[in-house]
């Protein structure tokens, strides 16, 4: 397969046509400009549609719009304007509309640092928007990654009728990496999915009351709404049994075992090969899908042996470290190794958090 | 005997409305049904429905329907109409809705010229939740969040949508009509059916601003809410086309 060099945005952007994504709406914000600049020069060459929105707000309503029309549409933002972006994700989950959409996260809270972070992880995984819809959220930790899972992306969307975040950061989003990219779906197969989705899409249906398309991000009547929430449930509950995603890396014998997510959990890796070189047997627990958290996991740690998890993330208060302790269940000690504000983490802090647990200072 | 007027089919039989007594809503809907099932393209007809008093058509109408969020129905008829440009595609608001929490998806959709079809029902108030002020409250005007009435000073001048998209080059087709007497009733559909024949032409945006009434929230009876149109609200509200693009000399 032939290898590119690639920014992550347009390669996310790239990965996004090729799996027959044909609406796109953005509104500019760094450190994610490269995605709908992308956009507007790929979509016209595909027959595909680009519009920059007068806000997050509009174009992400344009994407429920196109998505509601059977179109395999998406959207990206960067953290303060993800926030603009939960009003119609929330629509999208209610009314069960597919669509795909990307935080490259930058610092935060408020217009934060436009440099990379990763501090809105509780808002991606926990409440993208109200009403308490859940979603699966895809965290890449390379270029490539962030391609494929971007491809994949639209399958469980459609699958699932559901929105699917990939959580990048600024990091995965302005860095350059040689890629493989995955082939063009089709025209034809394009053009199937649409067809697929026409029996409840938005389009105009021939006079027959039951059977025209009514999309309805909410009911009049109560028992209506408890069943849709009942019906999404069954879907978010099948994610944890089928749909998974994780690097497990040396974990068996590991005395000390990391866990980190993105571009975090990238440098921990690294950190991991060091200081097994250097005589310490750690180990990575990498979510590859956050939403799923991949719990099980961290019942495959050896208990005995493990003297601490050390959770690393861009964010300062830490949010994902939340996660990682109830899936650790207080078997061990957790501690944390954080920056914020747009700095990115280093391997050294990796390092010397280990250190510090491996001789009993935290 | 000949049948010289029947039923739409667009609206189900079978259903009750849910518009309080002398709402225009229900005067709105039928009139687009008709249109619709004139023009032969029930088969294409989607409606963007905003948030208000105006989502409780979608439970009776026979065409395909999709909730937007409250304001943002011209982004998701955006969405709608450039993927499948096939299709007839309105939206249908509220003042709150469109002039107010909307107003940058309405006037920047106008500003486009998306080949789409607004319907604006100016009923001067937030129907739905219960009277509150509108941008189109008149001066004077009682609302809820306003109990001394609408002052100029604190709360600025009743907004003319019709004449601020007018200022916009895009736009094809902007007309303000009313539904309070039976000649206004009939201008109106012709409004709307020049306006979703514009669509099918593929001219760009149309715009068909109705002045209708809310009795309940404007605490009056069906009848004084047609005199208190007529006097207070086309006082404000001029009716007529206010830009016909294809009367322009080219
Ligand atoms: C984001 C959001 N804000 C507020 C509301 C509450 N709300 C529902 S309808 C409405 C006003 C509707 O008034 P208008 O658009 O004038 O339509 P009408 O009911 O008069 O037809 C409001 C504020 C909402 N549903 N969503």
């Amino acid at each position: 397969m032939t290898r590119i060099f690639m920014k992550g945005c347009e390669a996310i952007a790239e990965a996004a046509v090729r799996a027959g994504c044909r609406f796109f709406a953005g509104y500019p914000i760094t450190p994610q400009n490269e995605i709908p600049e992308y956009f507007a020069r790929r979509m016209p060459e595909v027959g595909g549609v680009f519009i920059q929105g007068e806000s997050e707000i509009a174009s992400v309503n344009m994407v429920y719009g196109a998505a509601s029309s059977g179109t395999r549409a998406m959207t990206s933002s960067s953290s303060c304007g993800i926030s603009l972006k939960s009003e119609g994700i929330s629509y999208a989950a209610s009314a069960r509309i597919p669509m795909v959409y990307c935080n490259v996260q930058r610092g935060g809270p408020g217009v934060g640092a436009i440099q990379p972070a990763q501090q809105d992880y509780f808002q991606a995984t926990k409440a993208g928007g109200n009403g308490g819809f859940r979603m699966m959220v895809f965290a890449p930790s390379t270029v490539q990654e962030a391609i494929d899972l971007t491809y994949g992306a639209f399958d469980y969307a459609d699958r699932d009728r559901n929105p699917v975040l990939i959580l990048a950061d600024g990091v995965i989003g302005t860095m350059m990496e040689p890629v493989s990219l995955p082939e063009m779906k089709p025209e034809s197969e394009i053009e199937a999915i649409k067809q697929s989705k026409l029996k409840w899409a938005c389009v105009g249906h021939e006079l027959d009351y039951p059977n025209r398309s009514w999309i309805e991000p909410g009911h009049w009547n109560t028992a209506d709404m408890q069943k849709a929430n009942e019906e999404a449930l069954k879907v978010y509950e099948a994610w944890e049994v089928n749909d998974v995603k994780v690097e497990e890396y040396m974990i068996d014998d590991a005395e000390v075992v990391l866990s980190a997510y993105g571009i975090s959990g990238r440098i921990a890796a690294a950190a991991v090969d060091k200081l097994r070189a250097a005589g310490i047997k750690a180990g990575l627990i990498r979510p590859i899908t956050v939403s799923p958290f991949p719990y099980s996991s961290y019942d495959k740690i050896d208990y005995k042996k493990c003297k601490g998890i050390l959770s690393i993330e861009m964010s300062i208060p830490a949010q994902f470290a939340e996660d990682v302790k109830s899936a650790v269940k207080e078997r061990c000690l957790v501690s944390t190794c954080l920056c914020s504000g747009g700095n990115i983490m280093s391997e050294q802090a990796v390092i010397d958090g280990v250190k510090k647990i491996m001789e009993g200072r935290v | 005997m000949n049948l010289i007027y029947t039923r739409t089919k667009t609206i189900q039989e079978d259903k009750v409305s849910g518009f309080c007594p002398g709402c225009m809503h229900s005067t709105v809907i039928k009139l687009i049904g008709e249109v619709i099932e004139e023009l032969n393209v029930v088969d294409k007809t989607c409606c963007i429905t905003g948030i208000g008093c105006c989502g409780l058509h979608m439970d009776y109408i026979a065409y395909d329907t999709i909730t937007a969020p409250h304001g943002r129905a011209c982004a998701v008829a955006t969405g709608i109409k450039r993927t499948n440009p096939e299709s007839l595609v309105f939206t249908y608001q509220g003042d709150g809705d469109l002039a107010a929490i909307g107003l940058a998806e309405t006037l920047s959709a106008a500003n486009r010229g998306e080949n789409f079809t607004v319907i604006f029902v100016n009923n001067g108030i937030y129907g739905m939740t219960g009277g509150q002020m509108a941008p189109t409250t008149l001066i004077g005007m009682k609302a809820s969040t306003a109990p001394a009435g609408r002052n100029a000073k604190e709360h600025g001048y009743p907004m003319h949508m019709c004449e601020l998209m007018n200022v916009l080059t895009a736009p094809y087709y902007l007309v303000r009509t009313s539904c309070n007497t039976p000649a206004n009733v009939t201008r109106t559909k012709n409004a709307i059916k020049q306006a979703f024949k514009n669509q099918l032409e593929g001219k760009g945006f149309s715009m068909v601003e109705i002045v209708t009434s809310c009795p309940t929230n404007w605490g009056m009876d069906a009848l004084s809410a047609l005199d208190f149109i007529q006097d207070k609200m086309l006082a404000e509200f001029p009716l007529g086309v206010i830009r016909d693009k294809s009367k322009e000399a080219d």
